[in-house]
């Protein structure tokens, strides 16, 4: 697999760093592949703009920085204005499609896929993993990375006694993103 | 020796470069930090006030960078391993002291995540500009050693060196991270304890009454004791005798300040530490350190692709600065090119090593982000005589 560039963005608070991590771990310690990340550091808090920038690769890593991402993973309306203009043409956006409602503005030949991930979390009884579902439906759209590496990278980074919702929170995203991929087909 | 398997935290992890280089401290065996928490360096410090009440050890939030920075040193004759850990504004604090450590000969660590200056510059953003600033900041002559990691990884395995060097050398250690490869996360892969080797403090085998806190042996390096143990000892920042107390003639100055420098000198060849990739045969040579040693390595490839001799050398000990081998290099190398995230700093010591030789171009970056990759390959190209020159920006 070449490199991969990878910008997840939204607020702060919709745990979007974690969602980056995640994706990078999985990658990096279950996937045996190389990734780095990095967040977009500055004064943020909860409300405010976030990102982290994720690069998976088979080889290792020079230039740390996503310009042109391959894959957008979107949480947020500002998160879409911002970073939209930046995708590769032909690269994929993956957006929270309660929050984020996309334009004509993508590159020549991009694809966008939408999921409620906010109402399935709160459906799954926390409006928190919201994030996990973006991970499964990252992990169900891309095949980037198997389901078993994203699980393994999902049980050991949230807190214990959380395990079994994110794994519910998990599934769903990707059954749901396994779905959209062969309907796109 | 081997570490110590309380601090080491076995297994394989996705860690920043900030966390990776607290591990290693604890793997190294540091069980006393005393810091004033800064941006872009505040995580190390953050894991290490919540790892080492588990461990066996003690974190002090200091007032400012000048206590911290003298905190350590009693801990150290106090026992322990320690270090401290800052980004530039507060490494400009600590300079008083750490020309203190230099002539009292305490082994510290201080760390380093450099921010873009002058002053409090940028604190979010990189930088790679305090590398004369450590050699030089202090005033007075005196040698020190500066390691520079380009990944977590490196973060965890270096660290141990750093703190291993201390030992060896009696100086202070300065670890010259950035915020990238700080805030940058990655794998990291802590081995065991019985795999990790760790150098013992110099302890001295005489009594009390026979030992003196300042006499070396041919190594020119003296041993330690612990104070409170019964030797007498005096610590004093002023030039002294064996005995440690201050004799103020010129004498006495040359006798100990031509040690603390050629304990260094003399044994520069052990602390030659570099990666060297293609440089045999090369007819430009990339030197790098940090991490625009990364960014510099995806030029060097896309260089060699359009048919260019060109090797990459990074200096994971930038002081003392491997001038001989650079110097030996420049008999054959057509051209050095030097990025950094600076104005034009470790470049002055390339062209001081190559005297001439060959040419030296230095790719400046004032700081906040990397350097791009083509800016890098377009000089290569350039210096290899393959590309016509290209208009001069900045600076040099």
């Amino acid at each position: 697999m070449p490199r991969t560039e990878i910008r997840v963005g939204g607020l702060g608070g919709q745990g979007v760093i974690l969602c980056g991590s995640i994706i990078g771990k999985a990658a990096a310690i279950h996937g045996g592949k190389h990734a780095t990340m990095i967040q977009a550091f500055g004064p943020e808090a909860r409300g405010s703009a976030c990102s982290a920038q994720v690069i998976v690769s088979d080889e290792t890593i020079g230039y740390p920085y996503v310009k042109n991402p391959d894959i957008l993973v979107l949480m947020s309306p500002d998160a879409y204005k911002l970073f939209a203009p930046t995708l590769k043409p032909g690269g994929l956006v993956l957006y929270e499609s309660e929050l984020v409602h996309p334009d004509k503005n993508l590159p020549a030949g991009a694809k966008a896929v939408g999921i409620p991930a906010t109402r399935f979390a709160e459906e799954l009884g926390r409006r928190l993993v919201l994030n996990i579902v973006m991970v499964g439906f990252f992990a169900g759209t891309t095949g980037l990375l198997s389901y078993e590496a994203v699980q393994k990278a999902v049980l050991d980074s949230v807190p214990k006694g959380t395990e079994d919702l994110n794994a519910r929170a998990l599934k769903k995203g990707f059954e749901f993103g396994r779905e959209t991929a062969s309907a796109r087909r | 020796m081997k570490a110590d398997p309380k601090g080491v935290l076995t297994g394989i992890h996705f860690i920043d470069g900030d966390h990776a280089a607290c591990e290693g401290a604890l793997a190294a065996g540091c069980r006393f930090i005393a810091g004033y928490p800064i941006t872009p360096s505040t995580e190390v410090v953050e894991r290490f006030a919540q790892r080492i009440p588990h461990i066996g050890g003690i974190f002090i939030q200091m007032e400012d960078e000048i206590a911290s920075s003298i905190a350590i040193q009693g801990a150290m004759w106090a026992g322990k391993k320690v270090m401290t850990v800052t980004s530039g504004p507060g490494l400009s604090l600590m300079m008083e002291h750490i020309g203190l450590a230099a002539i009292a000969e305490v082994p510290c660590v201080f760390v380093d995540v450099q921010r873009g200056g002058p002053s409090t510059g940028l604190p979010t953003l990189p930088a790679q500009a305090d590398m004369m600033q450590v050699k030089w900041g202090s005033h007075g002559d005196y040698e020190i050693i500066a390691l520079c990691p380009n990944s977590p990884q490196e973060c965890f395995d270096l660290m141990i060196k750093a703190f291993n060097l201390a030992e060896t050398f009696r100086v202070p250690v300065f670890f010259m991270m950035d915020e990238v490869v700080g805030h940058m996360t990655e794998r990291v892969v802590i081995p065991e304890a019985s795999k990790i080797e760790i150098t013992e403090r110099r302890w001295s085998k005489k009594k009390p009454g026979e030992y003196k806190p300042y006499e070396a042996g041919p190594d020119m390096v003296p041993d330690l004791v612990k104070a409170g143990d019964g030797h007498r000892i005096h610590i004093t920042g002023l030039t002294h005798d064996e005995r440690g107390y201050p004799v103020l003639n010129p004498a006495a100055q040359k006798k100990l300040v031509e040690r603390l420098l050629d304990k260094i000198r003399l044994r520069k060849d052990e602390l030659v530490d570099v990666r060297q990739d293609g440089v045999d045969g090369a007819e430009v040579v990339v030197v790098s350190f940090g991490i625009t040693s990364r960014v510099a390595q995806a030029a060097v490839e896309e260089a060699r692709r359009k048919g260019v001799k060109v090797g990459h050398l990074r200096l994971v000990i930038a002081w003392p600065f491997p001038a001989a081998l650079i110097a030996e290099l420049s008999k054959s190398v057509k051209a050095f090119v030097v990025p950094e995230l600076n104005m034009g700093q470790m470049v002055l010591e390339v062209e001081r090593a190559v005297l001439g030789r060959a040419r030296v171009v230095s790719i400046p970056h004032p700081g906040g982000t990397v350097h791009e990759p083509g800016a890098i390959l377009d000089k290569i190209m350039e210096a290899s005589g393959k590309a016509a020159p290209a208009p001069q920006g900045a600076a040099r």
